[in-house]
C-alpha cells in the first residue's frame, strides 16, 4: 500500500480525520499503527480496505493506493476484520460464513470449499462446518472474521482492534491465530490495537500516526517504543513499562456497609441473556469508601451479580438489603425501588454504553438523570459544566452520544450516572477496551469518587484496575 | 450441507411453490366440498412431512388457534340466512352464518397446514439460496434479508438489555406506553447501527461489488421437488374436481 499526502474528512466535520499521511509498506511486512484515540488509525484502515464510502460520505485529499489500485475499485484486495465480534457475524453456519467473502468474489463452487476448510484450519478453528456462528464466543467470532477475510486470499490483512471488544483469553486466542497466519501466508498485514504488549511479537515495525496530523514515528518496533514509549503511553497507548498510575487516595474516616447480599444464588432469566446461572449461595458486602472487585472466567456471573445488586435483577434465592444509610426514606429491598429513586442511591454503569443513551446530545445525557430527579435547573446546568470538564467532554457537549469514541462513549456513560450522585457505584467492566488515558482518566474518577465516600462495585477481568483501587475481590468461581 | 431426509431435503423453493398452488386454488371458492377434500388429503399426507408429533403441535399451534376464530367471526357477523339463532345489534348468528363458520374454519386448516408443516423445516439459508440461484431474485436483496434476519435474534437480547438500562437511569417509572415507546424508539436506532456495521462488514467481504457473484451452496431442483410440486398440484385438483363434481364450486365474488 502507498498513501502520499492523504488526507479524508467526514461529511459535516470540519477538521480532518486523518491528514498528510505519507506511507508506504511493502509486501510482507507487519505493521502495527498506533496513536492516541480520535487520530484516525480506524478510518485509515476502512480506506484502505475500500469500505470508506463515496463522496457524500466525505472528502478525501491525495492519494491512497492498495496494490496500484484505488482501494474502492478493488473490494477485497484487502481483508478487514473489525472490532466487534457480533456485528461480523454474516451467516448462521460457519462454513456459509468463511464462505462469504469467496462467493462475492466469484471463487468457483470446487476451489471455494477448499478455500474455506484451509481459511478455518489456519486460524485454528477446528468445528464442523454446520456449526452456528451463533453458539461460538468472542474470541470464537473474531478467529471466524479473520478466517472469513483470509479465505479471500488479501494480499493485505487489515486488523482494526480486533481484540479490543473480548476477554484476556479470547485475546490470547486471537493473536496466536493471527501469529499463525502471518506465519503460515506470509501476508502483509496493518494492525491497529492499543494494548502493544500482545503485539509486539507479530509485527516488525510500528507506525505512529500524530494526533494532529502526519506521521510521527516510523521504524522497528522496540526502538520505536524506546524513542516513542513515553510520548505513546501519554497519548493514550498501552506501552509495556509505562502503565498509567493512579495515586491512592485515603478513604473516608467513617465506612457505613450500604448493600448485603444473603445468600445469593442467581438463575438465567429468560429473556435475559446477560444472566447466568450461580447455585452456591453469595454473600458479598458492599461499604461505603470500599472497592468491589467481581472476578472470575466468563460465564461465571459477574455481569448478573452486578445487575443483581445493582437492585435491576431479582435473585433466585435470597435478597440483597439495602442498609438505612442507603435507603434514606425508601424501603430495604432496591429491586423493589421506583427507578427514580434507585439513581440516586445505585448507579449502574453497562458493559456496553450504547444501551444506556437516552438524550440527543451528550450534554442532555448529563442533564437527564438530575432532572428526572426534578432539581433546580441552575444547579442542574452548573454541575453539568464541572462534570463535563471532568470528563474531558466539553468540547463534545452538543455532539449525539451516539457518534462518540469508544473511550468517550465509556466516560459519558459513567458520567450520566455519577449526576445523579448515587453513594453506590456498580460498574459493568468499566475499562473494557479502553485506551491507557481512559483507563486512567476512568480510574482516576472512581478513585476519588471512592475517597469521598461513595462504593464502587466492578464486575472486571482487569488486574490493573484491582490493584489501582485496591479493591477488595470477589471471586465468584470459587464458592465461599 | 447437514444431511437431512425426506421432506426436510427439498428445496424450499419447492414447498413455496406447492404451499401457494394449495392457496390460491382454496381462496378461490367458499364451498365446503373442496376444503374438506383438501383437508382430507392432506391429513392423509402429514405422516410424511418429516415432522415429529411434538413439533407439529407446537408449529402449528397458531392455526389451530386461528382457524376457529376466523370461524367465529363468521358465525357471528357472516351472511344470514335460514333460522336465527341470535340477533343483537350487527350480530346475527343463523344457520347460514353458522355452516359459513365451520367451512371457514375448516378452509384456514386447510390453507394454512401444509404452508406451516412444509415450512417448519425450511432453513433460511437454503430458501436464501432457492431465491437467488432458481428464481433469479437479486442476490444483493436476498442476502441482505437474510443477514437481517440474524439480527433478529439480536434484537431480543437488546430489548431485554435496554429494559434494565431504562430502569437503571431512572427512566422506567413513566407511563406503560410512554415507557414502551421509548424502549422501541432506542431498540430501532440500536439496530439501525447494527445494520450498518453489519453492511459495513458485508462490503468489506466484497459484498456490492461488481464481480459476477458464485454461490457456495447449490440449489437442487430434481425429481424429489418436482414430485412434491405435483403432489400440491393434485391436491388442490382434486379438491376443485370434488367440489364442482357435487355442484359446490362457486368462484369467489360470484
Amino acid at each position: 500500500m502507498r498513501a502520499r499526502g492523504w488526507g479524508w474528512r467526514h461529511s459535516g466535520r470540519l477538521a480532518w480525520a486523518l491528514h498528510d499521511i505519507d506511507l508506504t509498506v511493502d509486501a510482507g511486512e507487519r505493521v502495527l499503527l498506533l496513536g492516541a484515540s480520535g487520530s484516525g488509525k480506524s478510518t485509515l484502515l476502512a480506506a484502505l480496505a475500500g469500505v470508506l464510502g463515496g463522496d457524500d460520505e466525505g472528502d478525501d485529499a491525495g492519494t491512497l493506493m492498495v496494490g496500484g489500485r484505488d482501494p474502492r475499485a478493488a473490494r477485497g484486495a484487502a481483508g478487514l476484520v473489525l472490532q466487534d465480534p457480533e456485528s461480523q457475524v454474516i451467516m448462521s453456519r460457519i462454513g456459509d460464513d468463511v464462505a462469504f467473502g469467496c462467493e462475492n468474489l466469484g471463487v468457483p463452487r470446487e476451489q471455494l470449499w477448499m478455500r474455506v476448510r484451509e481459511a478455518l484450519d489456519l486460524v485454528g478453528l477446528r468445528l464442523p462446518l454446520e456449526h452456528p456462528t451463533e453458539a461460538l464466543s468472542g474470541g470464537q467470532k473474531q478467529r471466524l472474521a479473520l478466517a472469513g477475510a483470509l479465505a479471500m486470499r488479501p494480499g493485505l490483512l487489515l486488523l482494526d482492534e480486533p481484540t479490543a471488544n473480548i476477554d484476556p483469553d479470547g485475546v490470547r486466542e486471537v493473536r496466536d491465530a493471527v501469529a499463525s497466519v502471518l506465519a503460515g501466508t506470509g501476508s502483509t498485514a496493518v494492525i491497529v490495537e492499543h494494548r502493544v504488549e500482545a503485539w509486539l511479537d507479530v509485527v516488525d515495525r510500528i507506525v505512529v500516526l500524530g494526533a494532529d496530523g502526519g506521521i510521527v514515528a516510523d521504524g522497528d518496533p522496540r526502538s520505536v517504543l524506546a524513542v516513542q514509549g513515553a510520548a505513546l503511553a501519554a497519548a493514550g497507548v498501552w506501552v509495556p513499562g509505562h502503565e498509567p498510575r493512579i495515586a491512592r487516595r485515603p478513604g473516608p474516616a467513617e465506612r457505613p456497609m450500604l448493600l448485603t447480599g444473603e445468600a445469593l444464588t442467581l438463575a438465567r432469566v429468560p429473556g435475559h441473556p446477560l444472566a447466568a446461572t450461580v447455585t452456591h449461595p453469595l454473600n458479598p458486602t458492599v461499604s461505603a469508601g470500599q472497592a468491589l472487585a467481581l472476578t472470575g472466567p466468563n460465564g461465571s456471573g459477574k455481569t448478573t451479580l452486578a445487575l443483581t445488586l445493582g437492585g435491576l435483577l431479582a435473585p433466585a434465592a435470597g435478597e440483597v438489603r439495602a442498609s438505612e444509610a442507603l435507603t434514606a426514606g425508601v424501603g430495604p429491598h432496591p429491586i423493589r425501588w421506583r427507578s427514580r429513586d434507585l439513581v440516586s442511591r445505585i448507579g449502574s454503569v453497562f458493559q456496553s454504553p450504547e444501551h444506556q443513551f437516552l438524550a440527543p446530545t451528550v450534554r442532555e445525557e448529563l442533564e437527564l438523570g438530575p432532572r428526572t430527579l426534578k432539581l433546580p435547573s441552575a444547579d442542574v446546568s452548573s454541575q453539568t459544566d464541572e462534570l463535563l470538564a471532568r470528563l474531558g467532554l466539553e468540547a463534545l457537549a452538543g455532539a449525539n452520544p451516539f457518534t462518540l469514541s469508544g473511550g468517550q462513549k465509556r466516560r459519558l456513560s459513567v458520567g450520566a450516572v455519577l449526576a445523579t450522585r448515587p453513594r453506590v457505584l456498580v460498574l459493568d467492566e468499566p475499562t473494557f477496551a479502553q485506551d491507557a488515558l481512559t483507563w486512567a482518566a476512568l480510574v482516576g474518577l472512581l478513585e476519588r469518587l471512592r475517597s469521598e465516600g461513595a462504593a464502587v462495585v466492578a464486575a472486571t477481568h482487569d488486574r490493573l484496575l484491582v490493584e489501582a483501587m485496591g479493591a477488595n475481590e470477589f471471586d465468584l468461581a470459587v464458592p465461599a | 450441507m447437514p444431511s437431512r431426509r425426506g421432506v426436510a431435503a427439498i428445496n424450499p423453493v419447492a414447498k413455496l411453490a406447492a404451499s401457494l398452488l394449495i392457496a390460491v386454488t382454496l381462496a378461490l371458492s367458499v364451498d365446503a366440498a373442496s376444503a374438506l377434500t383438501a383437508l382430507a388429503l392432506e391429513i392423509v399426507l402429514l405422516p410424511w412431512a418429516g415432522l415429529r408429533w411434538g413439533a407439529f403441535w407446537r408449529r402449528t399451534a397458531p392455526v389451530w388457534i386461528a382457524a376457529p376464530l376466523a370461524g367465529l367471526t363468521v358465525a357471528l357477523y357472516g351472511r344470514a340466512s335460514g333460522q336465527v339463532y341470535l340477533d343483537w345489534l350487527v350480530v346475527h348468528v343463523t344457520d347460514g352464518s353458522l355452516r359459513l363458520a365451520v367451512v371457514t374454519s375448516v378452509r384456514v386448516l386447510a390453507i394454512a397446514l401444509p404452508a406451516v408443516v412444509l415450512f417448519a423445516t425450511v432453513d433460511a439459508t437454503e430458501l436464501a439460496d432457492g431465491l437467488a440461484q432458481l428464481l433469479r431474485l437479486p442476490a444483493r436483496f436476498v442476502l441482505g434479508a437474510l443477514a437481517a434476519l440474524r439480527l433478529v435474534g439480536l434484537m431480543r437480547d437488546d430489548w431485554s438489555a435496554l429494559e434494565l438500562a431504562r430502569r437503571a437511569r431512572g427512566v422506567a417509572d413513566r407511563g406503560r406506553l410512554r415507557h414502551l415507546a421509548g424502549l422501541a424508539f432506542a431498540l430501532f436506532v440500536l439496530s439501525i447501527r447494527r445494520g450498518s456495521a453489519l453492511a459495513t462488514a458485508m462490503e468489506a467481504r466484497g459484498f456490492g461489488g461488481d464481480l459476477p457473484r458464485t454461490w457456495a451452496r447449490p440449489s437442487p431442483f430434481g425429481a424429489r421437488e418436482v414430485l412434491l410440486i405435483v403432489v400440491g398440484a393434485g391436491l388442490a385438483a382434486t379438491a376443485v374436481v370434488v367440489a364442482v363434481a357435487t355442484g359446490q364450486w362457486v368462484l369467489i365474488g360470484h
